[in-house]
């Protein structure tokens, strides 16, 4: 007898919101990237696509290179000397180490969220507003109070905050400032977000409202994310890597790479085996 | 299989794997019990194996509450998380195995002092041997870990529900030949339903060890050769 197994891939197993959206295009996409500090190799020969209006989770044990991946798709390893990035990245076909290309500018259309909330010691107002100010996105002081008002709620903080705008940033609990710091990023109108573990500092329900928040946003960004909580990987995006000693061992659907990794190396980590 | 970095976990694994041996081994006897009390009428034996089948529920309860302990606990993933799933289903088809097997062992006993001509009890025993030997080999692939044997037990199911057939055909011969044989047939023909069940059930433990190891379902439909539901049975000539 001739016994087919089954190939249904795993993604369709659980048809729900996680992968109700049709996939979409691709908006990162990064060629044989190398990177070096100094003469330590930190990424080998790393190549990916990331889509659109999804969210794409980097796991990998600590050094394995998944951050400074992350660092280069903003261009924040420029900030360090002895970084040298080759190979190419582009969002939406765009070289963005094109030497033309002003790096501020990359900044603002690829924002980021830090493992540790660092709200700016000015107003919770002023946090939001800063963007949108030095990039001139606001002719009048209403359209920038909208934007203000807009970041907040999308981030899921307005109601908390709305009655005290003119409080510090810095009094706001750790859930909150994060979500301050979310709110900021947003504030810019950027296409990505790239969050290095931005839940790690935080309690459950806190973290609980960033992981809806980033389901919210998905639909409307490109969103990376950097984590050391399998679980939230699992939970909250449609596409996971896996990166080990400065290489992409494999990258695919979440369910995949969580219930039916192809690589060993994948499922040791996973299973918490890593020696 | 590499060991976890948290040794606990590969503990809480070996107590799960040490109890569905274990209640793969009392399957296994409670079965064989089961046949040869009523293949040699013997009421005591019967007994015995309808008390030991309270001991395979015990261990069944003991395994998922252990198994939803580690889930809580543990949130497995990937190859562990089949491992528990498949193991509580895996439990349950052994439960139902012995609940089988122990609903033999009371016919046995309602049987014990009827004479049971020979030639009826040879079917019934080929077919106990074949669940028997399903049964074992289906418990070898799960301790082995062996995809290949599992597909063995899987195909060879055909075979018993093949034998099921031909018994089930012999047996209404013989109340069709004398009607003082119906209480006597109605007993082995269920005893015989209950064997091909079990057969059932380990090829479901087939399938479950088949996934665990290779993360793929079985896709074929199970080989099925089990046409008794489907027999019209005409009256007698008079």
């Amino acid at each position: 007898m001739n016994v087919q197994l089954a190939e249904r891939p795993l993604a369709t197993v659980f048809p729900g919101p996680a992968t109700a959206l049709a996939p979409s295009k691709t908006k990162i996409t990064a060629r044989d990237v190398n990177v070096f500090y100094g003469e330590k190799h930190a990424i080998k020969d790393l190549s990916v696509d990331i889509p659109d209006r999804s969210v794409m989770s980097f796991i990998g044990p600590s050094g394995c290179g998944k951050s400074t991946f992350l660092r280069c798709i903003n261009r924040m390893n420029d900030t360090i000397p002895i970084c040298r990035v080759t190979g190419k990245i582009e969002i939406d076909g765009q070289d963005i180490y094109d030497p033309q290309l002003d790096p501020v500018q990359l900044r603002a259309r690829v924002g980021m969220v830090f493992q540790k909330a660092n709200p700016f010691p000015k107003s919770i107002y002023d946090n939001v507003a800063y963007g949108p100010r030095i990039h001139g996105m606001a002719r009048t002081g209403t359209d920038l109070d909208q934007i203000v008002s807009e970041s907040l709620e999308k981030a899921g903080l307005w109601n908390e905050v709305k009655d005290r705008l003119g409080d510090s940033g810095t009094s706001l609990s750790g859930g909150q400032q994060q979500r301050l710091c979310i709110a900021r990023a947003i504030a810019v109108s950027p296409e990505v977000v790239l969050m290095d573990e931005p839940c790690s500092a935080l309690d459950p329900i806190a973290t609980a409202k960033i992981e809806e928040l980033i389901d919210e946003l998905r639909t409307n960004f490109c969103i990376v994310i950097v984590t050391h909580s399998m679980q939230q990987a699992a939970r909250v995006s449609q596409r996971t890597a896996f990166f080990h000693l400065g290489v992409l061992v494999e990258e695919g659907p979440t369910e995949q790479i969580f219930s039916v990794p192809h690589d060993r190396r994948t499922q040791d980590y996973i299973t918490g085996r890593f020696g | 299989m590499n060991e976890h970095i948290v040794k606990s976990y590969d503990a809480e694994f070996s107590e799960i794997d040490r109890t569905t041996a274990q209640m793969g081994g009392l399957a296994e006897t409670l079965l064989a019990d089961a046949f040869a009390a009523l293949e040699r009428r013997d009421p005591a034996l019967a007994e015995k194996a309808v008390v030991s089948d309270r001991a395979i529920d015990q261990l069944e309860h003991q395994l998922q509450e252990r198994a939803i302990v580690m889930i809580a606990k543990r949130q497995p993933m990937a190859n562990d998380l089949r491992h528990i799933m498949t193991v509580m289903k895996i439990a349950g088809d052994l439960e139902r195995i012995g609940d089988l097997a122990k609903n033999i062992a009371k016919r046995a006993m309602a049987v014990s002092r009827e004479s049971t001509p020979e030639p009826l009890m040879s079917g019934l025993r080929h077919m106990t041997e074949l669940a028997q030997r399903q049964l074992k080999d289906v418990l070898d692939a799960l301790s082995a870990l062996s995809a290949e044997k599992a597909l063995l037990v899987w195909r060879s199911d055909a075979s018993l529900d093949a034998l099921y057939n031909s018994v089930f055909r012999e047996l209404l011969t013989y109340m069709m030949e004398d009607p003082r044989n119906i209480g006597l047939c109605t007993h082995l023909l269920f005893g015989a339903k209950n064997i091909e069940r079990i057969g059932d059930h380990t090829t479901n433990i087939a399938e479950n060890v088949y996934f665990l190891v290779t993360g793929s379902t079985i896709a074929d439909d199970r080989p099925k050769s089990d046409d008794t539901s489907t027999i019209f049975i005409s009256r007698p000539p008079q």
